[in-house]
Parts: C-alpha cells; sequence; structure tokens
C-alpha cells in the first residue's frame, strides 16, 4: 500500500478490515441492485433488511466475546426459541389474566422475565464451563438440544399467537419513532462523535502520544457525520405503505388528507442493535471486564497467573450471551408477531457465521463488535438479495456456506500480510 | 424366534376365528416412531375409540424417533401376539426387516401416515396433492385473476413438491389464460415462518406490493406471509394455509387467511383402527373399501387409502368448533361481526 490511498487510510488510522467489509458489502448490494433491475438499493430494501438483520447482529455481539475467550456457543437458537415461547406464553396467557388485556405494563415486565431467564440459563452454561470445566462444545451442544425440546416442550407445539401489540412494536415495521425524533437521534448522534473524536485527541496530547494531523481528524469526523446522517435519510426516506395509513386514519372516524405521506423513520428493533453495539462496544474497549475477556483469550493460562478469575469471567460472559440471546427473541418473535417452537432454528450458525465473517479468530483474543454487525449484514445482505433475485433455497444455502469459507480465507491472508493477530 | 413366531401364528389362527364369530378378541399393535409428539396422542384416541366399538384391543410401543428401536418395537409386539399392526415408521426405507417378520408370522401391517415403500404394507394417510388443490382452489375462488405468489415448503420434505403440484393443477388453466401470472415463489427452509417472512418481504419489494393473492403450503408459513403483508398494510388479501393451527384458524376468522385446510387425525386413526380390524379378519389388502393403488415417488405400487381432507375457510369454522379442536375463545380472540363467533 505505497500509493496515495494506502497512505491517506494509514493516516486517518482506519482499519482496513472495516474497509474491506464496508467494500463487500457495498459490491453485494450493486451486483443485487442490478440483478433486481434497481429495488436492493432502495430505501425500503435497505429498511427491511436492517429489522431482518437485528436479531442476530445483536447475538453476533454476545459471540465475539464468547469466542474471544475461546469458547463456542451453539444453543443460542434453542436458547432463543425457549426465551421467545415463554414470553409468548407471559405475555398472552398468564400477564393479561393479572394486569389487564393490553395493558402497557406487559412487555416491560415479558422483557424483563425473558432477559432474566435469558442471562440466568447463559450463567448456568457458564458455570458449567467454568467451574466445572466441561468444553463449551459439549455443554452447549447439549444446550442446543435441550432447549429446542423445551420450547416444545412448553408450547406442546402449537405457535402462540397474536403478541402483545406493544411488544410487537419492539420488533417491525409497527414500531418506529418518526421523522423528527429520527432527526435529533442523528444530532446528538453527530455531536456525541466530534465529542468523542476531540477527547480522545485531547488525552492523546497530555499522554504525549502520538496524534492525526488536523485535517485527518476533520476528514473522519465528517466521514463519521455523514454516514450517520446518510442512514437516518435513508430510514426517513421509506414511506409508510398508503394503505396503512388509511387504516389508521379510517381507525380514528377521519378522512386521509388528499396526497398526505409519511416515513417510517428509525425502527425500535434497530435502535436497539444501534445501542447493543455501543455498548458491548465500550464494554470491550473502556472496561476491566472487556480487557479481560481480550487477555484471557490471547493467553487463558497467563491471564489465570495474573489474578484474572477466568472462571467467573467465563460465567459472566455466557450470561451476558444469554442475556443478549434474549433481547433477539423479543426481536424475533415481535418481528413475526407470534412465537413458534421452531424459532431461531439454525440461528446459531448464522451468528457464528457473522461473527468469524466479521474477524472474530476462532483460536481466540482477536474480534471486533463492528466487525460482528457488518458481518451479519453481509450474509443477510446475500440471502435477502438471492431471495428477490429468485434464487431457491438449497442454492441459497450453497453459496452463503462457499462465502463464509473464502471470507475467513480472505482473512487469514490478511493476517499473515499484515502480521495482525 | 423360531418358536414365537410359531406362537405367533397360532395366536393369529385362533383370533382370527375368534375374530370372525363375535367380532371379539381382535388385538392391534401400534408401533409409533415418536410419541412424544403431541399430534399422535389424538389419532391413539381416535384408534382406542374405534377398537372399542370393534371390540379389539390395543397395545403400542413408541420407538423414541430410533429406526433402530422401531425393528425391535415390532418383533415384541408380533412376539406378545397381535393380529394386525399399524407402523408410524420413523424410517419408510429402513422398517422392511419388520414388514419381513410380520410376513412371516402372517400379521398384516398398515404404515400409517408415512409412506411405506412395500407393497405387503397398506398405505393409510392424507392427500397430500389434494391438500394443495384444495389451498389453490380456496385462493382462486377468492381471486381468480392477478399476481399470484407461492411460499413452498421445506425444499428436502418431499410433500412440499406434492403439494405444489396439487396446487399447479388447479390454477395451470388460469396461469395459460394469462389471468393468473406468478410473480414469485420460494421454498421454505426448514418450513420455518420466520424464513416464510423474509421470503415474502423481498418478494413483495421486488415485485412494488404488485401480488394480488399468496398460495402458502401450511399455516406456520402463512403466518409468516401474513406478517409480511401486514406490514405493507396488504393483510386480507387471500392466503392458503394447512394444519388447522390454532393461530390459522383465529386468523381465518378474522379475515387475514383464507383457508386451512385441515387434516382430522381423527379420521386417519378411526379408518387405521378399522382397516386394521378388516385386515385382522383376513381381507385382502385390495379388499378395502375405499382402497386404490397409489404409485410411490420411488415407482412401487402400494394398496393405499388417501383420505380427503377439509377445507376450513370463514365459512365453515363450525366445524372445527364442534369437533372440539379448537376453544371458541381462542378461535374468536380479537375477531367481531362473525356469526360464528357471537
Amino acid at each position: 500500500m505505497s500509493n496515495g490511498l494506502g497512505k491517506l487510510i494509514k493516516t486517518l488510522q482506519i482499519d482496513t478490515r472495516l474497509l474491506g467489509m464496508i467494500g463487500a458489502f457495498i459490491v453485494i448490494s450493486l451486483v443485487f441492485h442490478v440483478a433486481t433491475g434497481g429495488t436492493f438499493l432502495t430505501p425500503r430494501n435497505l429498511f427491511t433488511l436492517t429489522l431482518q438483520t437485528a436479531s442476530v447482529a445483536v447475538m453476533a455481539t454476545g459471540m465475539v466475546f464468547v469466542i474471544v475467550t475461546r469458547n463456542i456457543d451453539l444453543s443460542i437458537g434453542s436458547l432463543l426459541g425457549i426465551v421467545g415461547m415463554l414470553m409468548g406464553v407471559i405475555q398472552v396467557q398468564i400477564l393479561p389474566d393479572i394486569v389487564g388485556f393490553g395493558s402497557p405494563s406487559i412487555w416491560i415486565i415479558t422483557v424483563t422475565i425473558g432477559i432474566l431467564l435469558g442471562a440466568g440459563i447463559g450463567a448456568f452454561q457458564g458455570w458449567l464451563i467454568g467451574y466445572l470445566v466441561i468444553p463449551s462444545f459439549i455443554v452447549t451442544l447439549g444446550g442446543l438440544l435441550i432447549w429446542r425440546g423445551g420450547a416444545w416442550w412448553v408450547s406442546k407445539g402449537t405457535t402462540i399467537s397474536p403478541l402483545d401489540p406493544n411488544f410487537i412494536m419492539l420488533g417491525g415495521a409497527s414500531g418506529t419513532i418518526g421523522v423528527t425524533a429520527s432527526w435529533a437521534l442523528a444530532i446528538v448522534g453527530s455531536i456525541l462523535t466530534v465529542v468523542f473524536l476531540m477527547n480522545t485527541r485531547r488525552k492523546h496530547i497530555s499522554h504525549n502520544f502520538a496524534v492525526k494531523p488536523l485535517w485527518a481528524e476533520y476528514a473522519l469526523g465528517a466521514i463519521l457525520v455523514g454516514a450517520i446522517c446518510g442512514i437516518t435519510a435513508i430510514m426517513n426516506a421509506y414511506l409508510v405503505p398508503t394503505r396503512i395509513l388509511e387504516r389508521r386514519f379510517a381507525a380514528e372516524g377521519l378522512e386521509m388528507p388528499e396526497g398526505y405521506t409519511e416515513a417510517y423513520g428509525f425502527p425500535i428493533s434497530v435502535l436497539i442493535v444501534l445501542f447493543v453495539t455501543i455498548a458491548m462496544t465500550i464494554i470491550a474497549k473502556k472496561t476491566r471486564f472487556g480487557r479481560y475477556i481480550f487477555a484471557m483469550g490471547g493467553n487463558p493460562d497467563a491471564a489465570e497467573l495474573s489474578g484474572i478469575n477466568t472462571r467467573l469471567l467465563t460465567v459472566k460472559v455466557f450470561a451476558l450471551m444469554g442475556a443478549l440471546t434474549a433481547i433477539a427473541a423479543v426481536i424475533a418473535s415481535a418481528r413475526l408477531g407470534s412465537a413458534g417452537s421452531s424459532l431461531g432454528e439454525l440461528d446459531e450458525l448464522r451468528v457464528i457465521a457473522a461473527a468469524v465473517i466479521g474477524g472474530t479468530a476462532l483460536a481466540g483474543g482477536v474480534g471486533t463488535i463492528y466487525g460482528a454487525i457488518l458481518g451479519a449484514l453481509i450474509m443477510q445482505a446475500l440471502v435477502s438479495g438471492m431471495g428477490m433475485v429468485g434464487v431457491d433455497s438449497p442454492l441459497q444455502n450453497m453459496i452463503v456456506g462457499g462465502v463464509l469459507i473464502i471470507a475467513v480465507w480472505i482473512d487469514i491472508i490478511y493476517r499473515r500480510k499484515t502480521g495482525d493477530a | 424366534m423360531h418358536k414365537s413366531i410359531i406362537a405367533a401364528a397360532v395366536v393369529v389362527a385362533g383370533f382370527s376365528s375368534a375374530a370372525f364369530a363375535d367380532g371379539h378378541g381382535v388385538t392391534v399393535g401400534v408401533s409409533w416412531s415418536d410419541f412424544q409428539e403431541e399430534r399422535w396422542k389424538t389419532d391413539e384416541a381416535a384408534m382406542l375409540g374405534a377398537l372399542d366399538a370393534a371390540g379389539a384391543s390395543y397395545l403400542s410401543a413408541d420407538a423414541q424417533s430410533s429406526a433402530t428401536k422401531q425393528l425391535a418395537d415390532v418383533e415384541s409386539l408380533i412376539t406378545q401376539g397381535v393380529d394386525a399392526l399399524i407402523i408410524l415408521a420413523q424410517d419408510g426405507g429402513s422398517i422392511g426387516p419388520a414388514l419381513d417378520a410380520a410376513e412371516a408370522a402372517g400379521i398384516p401391517v398398515i404404515g400409517y401416515d408415512r409412506l411405506i415403500e412395500d407393497p405387503r404394507a397398506f398405505y393409510l394417510t392424507f392427500d397430500n396433492v389434494e391438500v394443495g388443490r384444495m389451498q389453490a382452489a380456496a385462493v382462486f375462488a377468492e381471486q381468480p385473476t392477478g399476481n399470484y405468489v407461492f411460499i413452498k415448503g421445506s425444499p428436502t420434505d418431499p410433500n412440499s413438491d406434492f403439494l405444489r403440484g396439487g396446487q399447479q393443477e388447479v390454477l395451470q388453466a388460469a396461469i395459460d389464460s394469462g389471468a393468473i401470472t406468478v410473480v414469485g415463489e420460494a421454498y421454505t427452509d426448514g418450513w420455518q415462518p420466520s424464513n416464510a417472512q423474509r421470503n415474502m418481504e423481498q418478494i413483495l419489494t421486488q415485485t412494488n406490493n404488485e401480488v394480488d393473492a399468496v398460495v402458502a403450503s401450511n399455516d406456520g408459513t402463512a403466518g409468516g406471509v401474513v406478517a409480511a403483508l401486514t406490514a405493507q398494510g396488504m393483510d386480507g388479501i387471500p392466503v392458503s394455509g394447512q394444519d388447522g393451527d390454532h393461530a390459522a384458524l383465529n386468523r381465518v376468522a378474522l379475515g387475514t387467511q383464507t383457508v386451512s385446510v385441515w387434516k382430522d387425525s381423527r379420521d386417519l386413526g378411526r379408518n387405521a383402527a378399522e382397516i386394521a380390524v378388516a385386515l385382522a379378519g383376513g381381507a385382502a389388502l385390495g379388499d378395502i373399501e375405499g382402497s386404490a393403488t397409489f404409485t410411490s415417488p420411488g415407482g412401487v405400487d402400494v394398496t393405499s387409502m388417501l383420505l380427503a381432507p377439509q377445507p376450513v375457510t370463514q365459512a365453515n369454522l363450525n366445524a372445527v368448533l364442534d369437533a372440539g379442536w379448537i376453544e371458541k375463545d381462542v378461535l374468536c380472540q380479537g375477531v367481531t361481526g362473525l356469526a360464528v363467533c357471537e
């Protein structure tokens, strides 16, 4: 990378792997855009794509920590199934009798119980792995069978539907925050980004660290703010279908004004992903817990000798994975509007693939949260794009499998060349 | 083994004459592949009722999803002296030795719900091609023209293509005349509702919502389809399904799903019991009333009886209520202005 572009990227201190993944996403999108005759890169499809990715993306952030600590979690698809099913039973069959049908407390209680349940099951599996030293592959393989069976057992094979209307807003297009709030959020996000960049620079200077040239900071800030505003503009460009607006007006006994339109803005589920991404990135980079995770993944023996309680750490990592899986269960069941016993089937493989495509090394010690999110987005773009083009699902699976292997192969070559871990 | 076969043969001979004499004393053995599945309990109850009525008794074994255990189960049932066997095969391809043992003991075998590709077994199931026909017919009755989408079943399940074939038969003429245009078609991995939802979303995006009807192959996939339609305010266009899932019957009552083709498993259980008693009484496979020859996908001609399923629409929701298949409050949740729910 001796050309001008290479220098520019170096000066800006942008992760080249991140650039590569964004590049891959853009290439995939452009190919599908042409193949679908210009429908892939429309606000509508990008909006749908983010909704479709949300559940897997949330779990992928947790899987990064699990894989970084040299473990694996095969149980999350089944865990999602049983937590989703129990939340369905709680909100449809139990809570309406206690707090009244349609009460706004239903979704809050349901989600709280769900997350506690997910974290509890995760912690239990973590305890088996950390304290009883049973390999995580085995514990979670057992979990895969146990929780899927449990999900069936809770429901006796039936589908729980319809779910609470407030709960459904957490997963799909029925729960969006509108144009104004989306722009407000974009402005707050942009300001925070700029403040963060300035703070980092000030700190680096005060510690006598090398800093980028000032123009590079400005350029980076402009790119980030531009990206935030661009995504917001896309979400705000997708108009609510006229039929839905007409029904809404009709429900209130009003006539819809001629030419009235309204845009969606950010879906709540996408905001959940955003929040989880930021929180998990802060945990990874700024907290002791996060540093311990990467230390343990890099060298478990050294970590233990230096006084890190790696057993307890394992329990915490799996508890976190379980809690995130419960959040994913909320999104997945809310999006579908029902909870069936097959909910989340094979999600463990999608999540692991997303984390791995995102640069998480199965050998442990290496991985980024944003990489996993991008990995999930790339996978979903592939599957959804092929669905639009009309590729049949067996062939879809074959292509996704091939892409997974090639992505990891490219990553290995990249690491060998750059000497990265 | 040899002794037990002789014993069984003696027992069979003894019971057969007894059965002829007064209809009492026949024992029917049932080998379930996976009795932990809820639905088989419904089948079993219907079988017990029919066997009781015929004065026959019932023995059963559960293979717990193991093809190997099922072979042992069948041998054990033969040893216990059953006069007819009903086998819900875990794996139709590896059940051969069980048929050999039954044949050696002179015991007739009924392949229950899942195909056993062997002319020695009587094949009893619902007609899946007919299910597909009924799905397409109900949607076609509501929407005889326009853009159709087919959300098919799992690509690994042979039933998916039987269903799709039946749907095509009904719609072929309208497709040929140009009244119906197929604008999208997708398999659903693992019959999973979330996959059906994603496929439907992509087809809607690709066609800019120009979809007038959806032929979905079961109620789970129909649920995903309706979720995708609802997001576009398009719920209410004709959508098909099958199985009589409670959630789907509720959708039929609400008007977001047109039809759920219902295979009343009690019909299957009752018929199996009656055929078993008849076969135990010495009837030949071909003598069973309503039997016909069915050519399996593998090219084997088996004697079979394919039961007709029942399409459930808003017009005949009474059928599922009267059958006790679903509670009224579950069926009618959120429904207003439908006579059956008043």
